[in-house]
């Protein structure tokens, strides 16, 4: 119990020694890995997230707790591999084309690692077609599209009309966030939602496609 | 005496727009980097420069918001940087002429101190390049803004200060459920009081938020610092219309919040995202009423 608690604690306070010295401590006095993941960490990045929304905290220790879950992952994944449970999905994730800001994006990137899923980061101003090979070579289940600017959220309509062009569409989700966006616009562009902040994503990307398989 | 005590005494100054949609209306394209038509397009750049003085702008800023190794790295020539900056001032003082005073610009470099993505040296380096390639251009001072991140604000601070120039030192406000903290989770008081511990010679704040956002913002700041305030307020916050997005605030409707927010405390103000040559107008009428 103690080490359970002493990684949730770990955890949602971003002490990324802690959380990886606990974990390694947990794993050798025989704790069942998967329960270190469901009541430890995973209560521990709902209470994050909480506090985030409550504005209790900001993006400083979004990251460090983010940081913390995904060192600790990093350490129970490889004894989980047989029972398909080492990732809950593969997603593709960038900042749409003509768009240099990835502040964001890297943002909700380290929070998708943090709660389990396997992302392949293409970086900033990512052309679609760039998205189109990732999402297909890397068999994505989910798709998040980042902009910024206001003048650059039409490359996100362009993206999603790529990935159908390529025949994608009825298998990759598509997830859309950043400043200038909205529930409005993410649906008049056919996305599937549209998260406003980092902690909405993840629960955005676990209610489209979560328990997937890792990428490719 | 010393410019920013010159600029002050006589009321209120007033400050440039938006430059990045008037540079879009003038042909710069989605990808282009607007910092490198300061070599590319010159003429185009100078109109929007020339506009805002013609506006009745006091001070205007320079087209190099993103003109530094870190935000442009992978994506532009980095050999021409120091001639971007270079040429941004000289177009802008060239604009100005004697009619107006040039501060240069200084953006973020995008990328996050907390998560390792870029570390103290590099920052340093980055915007001591920028710093010195402004102040060569002859800028009459240096505004670092839209910062989100107060330790790269100060190095950012630093570098411009080590110029000689005058340092304007402004954050976003835009996180938050009443928009009032930074990205990063600060309040107005640990702006104000980070930015002058810093060194900066006027401190403030831009994007993020409308003008009337900025005005309990503003006094917080005031509260917080001796130094002259600066706010750069949007035209309102963005919202979508039939698909485009817009800012909803018109000329009018910004100009009449300008007598709450010299209240608050603003010495300095001008506009951010969504505002053009006709806000600037409008303000300077009502100033000079």
């Amino acid at each position: 119990m103690a080490v359970l608690e002493e990684l949730r604690e770990a955890v949602l306070t971003g002490d990324k020694d802690r959380a990886v010295e606990v974990t390694r401590l947990g794993l050798e006095t025989s704790i069942d890995p998967q329960a270190l993941i469901d009541d430890a960490m995973i209560p521990a990045m709902d209470e994050v997230g909480r506090r985030f929304e409550e504005e209790e905290y900001f993006v400083p220790e979004l990251l460090l707790s983010a940081r913390a879950m995904k060192a600790a992952l990093e350490l129970i994944r490889p004894l989980l591999a047989d029972t398909g449970a080492s990732s809950r999905g593969c997603i593709v994730i960038g900042t749409v084309k003509g768009d240099l800001h990835d502040i964001g994006k890297n943002l909700v990137s380290a929070m998708f690692e943090g709660a389990g899923f396997e992302v392949v980061d293409l970086g900033s101003d990512v052309s679609p077609e760039a998205f189109v090979a990732a999402a297909r070579e890397k068999s994505a289940d989910l798709v998040g599209l980042s902009a910024l600017l206001t003048v650059t959220m039409p490359s996100m309509k362009s993206t999603i009309e790529a990935l159908e062009a390529a025949g994608l569409r009825d298998r990759v989700k598509v997830l859309v966030g950043g400043a200038p966006l909205s529930t409005d616009y993410a649906v008049e562009i056919k996305a599937d939602a549209y998260a406003p902040n980092a902690t909405a994503a993840v629960r955005a990307a676990q209610e489209l496609v979560g328990g997937r398989a890792p990428c490719r | 005496m010393p410019l920013i005590e010159e600029l002050m005494a006589g009321g209120p100054v007033l400050l440039d727009g938006a430059w990045g949609t008037e540079l879009q209306a003038r042909g710069l394209t989605l990808g282009e980097i607007p910092d490198y038509w300061n070599l590319g397009h010159p003429d185009r750049v100078e109109q929007v420069a020339r506009a805002y003085v013609e506006a009745g702008s006091d001070i205007i800023l320079t087209n190099t918001f993103r003109a530094n190794a870190i935000a442009l790295a992978g994506h532009a020539d980095l050999s021409k940087l120091d001639q971007v900056n270079l040429a941004g001032v000289e177009i802008s003082k060239r604009a100005a002429g004697a009619r107006a005073r040039v501060f240069a610009s200084i953006g973020p470099s995008g990328k996050l101190l907390v998560n390792r993505q870029v570390d103290e040296a590099s920052l340093r380096a980055c915007f001591e390049q920028q710093a010195g390639a402004l102040a060569k251009g002859g800028a009459d001072a240096i505004v670092v803004e839209t910062m989100t991140d107060l330790e790269e604000a100060r190095f950012a601070i630093e570098a411009a200060r080590a110029t000689g120039l005058p340092v304007v030192a402004c954050v976003a406000f835009d996180s938050g459920k009443k928009k009032d903290r930074t990205m990063m989770g600060a309040t107005a008081e640990q702006v104000a009081e980070a930015l002058t511990e810093a060194g900066a010679d006027v401190v403030g704040a831009n994007c993020g938020n409308g003008i009337e956002g900025y005005i309990p913002i503003c006094a917080r700041l005031a509260s917080a610092t001796d130094r002259p305030i600066w706010i750069k307020a949007n035209a309102g916050l963005p919202t979508l219309q039939e698909g485009e997005v817009v800012y909803g605030t018109t000329p009018g409707e910004f100009v009449s919040h300008l007598g709450d927010l010299v209240d608050a405390g603003a010495s300095f103000i001008g506009g951010c995202c969504g505002t053009s040559p006709a806000f600037i107008e409008a303000l300077r009428a009502r100033l000079d009423a």
